[in-house]
Formats: C-alpha cells, sequence, structure tokens
C-alpha cells in the first residue's frame, strides 16, 4: 500500500558558509591578533564563517539537494564574498 | 514628480531622505513600506541607509526579499531611476541590481565623518564638470568595504560605472570606490549620504548636486 508514496524523515541540515580564499576577512585577521596575544602565535590565515541549522521533512534525492543549492546560492551565502557547503545528518 | 523612499524593518535614513527630497528639494516623496508591491506612479525610487533587519545574515540579504523588491526590480528593468544609499547600496547589490558585495570595513571601526570623494566622469549625469572635482558627504557604515572580483572590477573600469572615490579610503574599498552605477546608468549605489549634506547646517551642501543628478534620469527638472 505505500507503493509509489515517498516516505520523508527529518533530515539535519547544517550549512557552513566561509569567507571566499582570496577575499579579505577583517573580522579573521582581527581574532587572529587577538589569538597572537593570547600566546597562540602560531596561528595563521584565521577565517571566520557562520553556520546555519536547519530540520527539513525531506528525503535526500538529487532534486533536494538542487534546491539547498538554490538556498545556499540565493539567500545563506553571498557568492560574490562567500563559500559554501552542506552537511545532512 | 513622485519619490518613493522605501522603508524597510531597521532603515533609520528614510526620514532623511523623506525631507532631502520632500523638504529640501520639494518634491512629492512619500514613505512607501516594504510589504507594498506596486510603485506605480513613482518616477524615482530611493532606498535609504538604516540596518534592515538588523543586517542579519549579511546587510541587506534579507530586506533583498522584501515584497517591494520584485516592484524594484521592475521598475529598474524599464529604466526607472533607483537610487541606493549606505544599506540601500547593500540591498541593491544583494539583489543583483548592481553588481560586488559590501562587506566589514577593513579597520573594524564604524566609520562616522564627512568624507572627501574625487569625482569619476562616468556620464552625462555624473561627472566632474556638473559636480566639480571633489565632494563632502558624510559616511556612517560598518560594513562598507566593496568587494568584487578582477573580472567585475575590470569591467566597472571599462564601462566607467565607478562615480565616485574616497580621497582617503576609510573602509578598504576596492579601488577605493565609494558608489556605482550599473551599466545602463539608471541605477546608482552609494556608501557615502547625500540626503545628510543638504542644508547650511550640515557638515557640506554637496549633496544637492548629487540626487539633482540622480533626478535628472526622469523628465522633471528640479
Amino acid at each position: 500500500m505505500w507503493r509509489g508514496a515517498v516516505l520523508l524523515c527529518a533530515v539535519k541540515i547544517t550549512v557552513f558558509v566561509t569567507p571566499k580564499k582570496n577575499v579579505l576577512d577583517p573580522q579573521g585577521a582581527a581574532v587572529g591578533h587577538a589569538m597572537h596575544s593570547l600566546g597562540f602565535t602560531s596561528a595563521d590565515n584565521v577565517r571566520v564563517g557562520k553556520t546555519v541549522e536547519f530540520e527539513v521533512q525531506a528525503e535526500d534525492t538529487p532534486e533536494f539537494r538542487a534546491s539547498l543549492d538554490k538556498l545556499c546560492h540565493e539567500l545563506l551565502s553571498n557568492p560574490v564574498i562567500e563559500d559554501y557547503h552542506y552537511e545532512l545528518s | 514628480m513622485r519619490v518613493a523612499i522605501l522603508q524597510f524593518p531597521g532603515s533609520n535614513c528614510d526620514t532623511d531622505a523623506l525631507h532631502a527630497f520632500g523638504g529640501v528639494l520639494g518634491l512629492e516623496a512619500e514613505l512607501v513600506w516594504h510589504k507594498a508591491d506596486s510603485l506605480k506612479g513613482f518616477d524615482a525610487v530611493v532606498l535609504p541607509g538604516g540596518f534592515s533587519y538588523g543586517d542579519y545574515l549579511r546587510c541587506g540579504a534579507i530586506a533583498r526579499f522584501s515584497p517591494i523588491m520584485e516592484a524594484v526590480k521592475a521598475f529598474a528593468a524599464e529604466g526607472g531611476p533607483v537610487m541606493g544609499i549606505c544599506n540601500g547600496f547593500q540591498i541593491l547589490c544583494e539583489v543583483g541590481l548592481l553588481p560586488g558585495a559590501l562587506i566589514r570595513n577593513n579597520c573594524l571601526e564604524f566609520r562616522c565623518t564627512t568624507s572627501e570623494l574625487k569625482v569619476e566622469d562616468s556620464d552625462e549625469r555624473f561627472n566632474t564638470q556638473k559636480l566639480g572635482q571633489s565632494i563632502r558627504i558624510p559616511i556612517a557604515h560598518g560594513e562598507g568595504n566593496y568587494r568584487i572580483d578582477e573580472a567585475g572590477l575590470a569591467e566597472l573600469e571599462a564601462n566607467k560605472q565607478v562615480l565616485f572615490r574616497y580621497a582617503e579610503n576609510p573602509n578598504g574599498a576596492v579601488g577605493d570606490i565609494a558608489g556605482i552605477r550599473n551599466k545602463a546608468g539608471n541605477v546608482i549605489g552609494m556608501m557615502p549620504h547625500p540626503e545628510r549634506a543638504v542644508e547650511r547646517f550640515m557638515p557640506s551642501m554637496d549633496g544637492l548636486p548629487v540626487l539633482r543628478a540622480f533626478l535628472e534620469l526622469t523628465s522633471v527638472s528640479v
């Protein structure tokens, strides 16, 4: 009786947004300076990004991944200055 | 002439802009709430400064999805004049009406001062003949560091899309860029606040010719 029906389950998505490698990151530079002040002098190339977590009822399909990419591209990150990747669990 | 001043939750230069266009220039200027879905009857649109949606996620990232932005896109596509000031500039970049993006000032400080801007010879409205070689306009931002990739910057320069450059770069912006226009010239964005330089008691009155240059795109002269 379940033939043809899609069983959706709760998926937790974690999106990681980071400043693009070639874009300077003033926040990361400031945090880097503070790390040096703290004695953590070997720290280099500090970058500060953000994570966005949410849950959805979904099935992990190529279509679903495409919709996630669209979301990341249009809202959660700005492709001019940021990169993103995400994990499903 | 009717000028729409858009109001997002967190806009805070909306009434300054209303005063500049309405009170000082004597135009019919109106505040338009971001939930409106039409700009019918307006001749020019201004996205004012502030901190729309608390700058959550990124400056302008959430405001770009406000209902009114569909109307702004349609208005711009038809050649209507659109001006984004400070947070308005950030929103126009996020929505893709202007290239590039604005990130945290490289000094990490919020910069609030009167900045000297070098005027570029961009087009028939924004040039040194009309505006002078340099103007003084207040800035007030923490995220005015303009960023664009090399190809994008080359295109901006080739098309003379840069309107203003900082004489002394306050935020790390590439090419000292303070303001730009789109290729067609009807959409402009700038971090400095021309609406705060329109009265004698203000640090300068150099904002007036900037606002007038913007309004030249409409058929009405002011």
